[in-house]
């Protein structure tokens, strides 16, 4: 007989600083009283596949059990200068490099353990960069279920509807996760997200 | 100011490769086909495009490459439709996986070493590449 699947897991994809830990951070402390992870305005703050057990969210009288697992952002490139611009020194930036290329690899193997996805992208970026389309491709080539979530609605440039154009098969929820915004509508979309799975 | 383009400029090259020069190769072949080119300052101009799973294979590869190796950065990956039109790309994408189908397509693959090729832009109907 046919049974809901409880513990769902759940990943959160996408490249650098879209938000992906600002937004597991505020799931897990709405609903367990703990964050996720550090967040932070230089690129590759997450370094690890980082998770969180039994998150039970609650959302107009339904309940779902979660595990939210927060991945580092993937990138094609890194370079430990880039790191040296935001006041880190030389080492400290050399040995964030070689994490975050670890990281990349670690979040890739994780793909395929994924019940379903969130894709969390910056509103304000290109949508169609490589990186965004390489990601849902795969998702959709593995057959996941993915929710797109177009993150910081707050920033003057941020545009959901360009997200919307470049991905319009898949639901496109814009939020912000720094302020809380529109998180009514997002919880609404994660309840459909995982009756896909 | 001249000689100083011509100085930068000196020192890479196109590789233009034909879907069918690594049509027949595993998808290890491949990623590690195009990573032996770049690696060799080479940009890579693949007609057609890689399939998802080579895609995301090529993005591990590399980044164990710039573990492994002192001086390589990475690299800078864009695909481009001949319509322009991004948006119908899942819609091919979907009919292309259920078929098998995906590399020969008139698609363009501009792959290169992040450390020449400093921003690939798609603006979805022409490519700039940026050079470093």
């Amino acid at each position: 007989m046919f049974r809901r699947k409880s513990n769902i897991k759940i990943g959160f994809y996408g490249p650098p600083n879209a938000g992906k830990t600002s937004l597991a951070n505020l799931l897990c402390k709405d609903w367990t009283g703990e964050e996720l992870g550090t967040v932070s305005d230089v690129p590759h703050e997450t370094r690890e596949v980082q998770f969180k057990e039994k998150v039970e969210v609650e959302h107009k009288g339904k309940k779902l059990l979660l595990k939210i697992v927060d991945t580092p952002g993937i990138a094609t490139k890194i370079d430990y200068e880039d790191f040296l611009s935001y006041g880190i020194g030389k080492q400290d930036s050399k040995k964030r490099a070689k994490e975050a290329t670890q990281g990349i690899i670690e979040a890739i193997k994780w793909l395929d353990d994924m019940d379903a996805v969130i894709v969390v992208l910056d509103a304000s970026e290109n949508p169609y960069s490589q990186v965004n389309i390489t990601i849902i491709g795969n998702l959709l080539a593995r057959k996941i279920p993915v929710l797109i979530v177009a993150n910081k609605i707050d920033l003057r440039k941020a545009d959901v509807k360009k997200i919307e154009a470049a991905f319009p098969e898949y639901e496109v929820v814009g939020i912000s996760a720094k302020k809380a915004t529109n998180m009514s509508d997002f919880y609404d979309s994660l309840f459909r997200l995982t009756k896909k799975v | 100011m001249v000689m100083k383009k011509v100085q930068k400029l000196r020192g890479f090259s196109l590789h233009i490769m034909p879907y069918s020069e690594i049509k027949d190769y595993t998808i290890t072949e491949r990623v590690k086909k195009i990573l032996n080119l770049v690696l060799g300052n080479k940009i890579v101009i693949l007609q057609g495009r890689l399939r998802p799973e080579e895609e995301i294979r090529l993005i591990e590869d590399t980044m164990a490459m710039v573990d492994h190796l002192k001086t390589f950065k990475g690299i800078e990956l864009a695909v481009v439709e001949p319509n322009g039109d991004e948006a119908g790309f899942f819609l091919r994408m979907r009919r292309g996986i259920a078929r098998g189908l995906i590399g020969e397509s008139n698609a363009l693959t501009v792959i290169g070493p992040a450390s020449i090729v400093k921003e690939i832009k798609k603006d979805p109907s022409k490519i700039e590449v940026f050079l470093g």
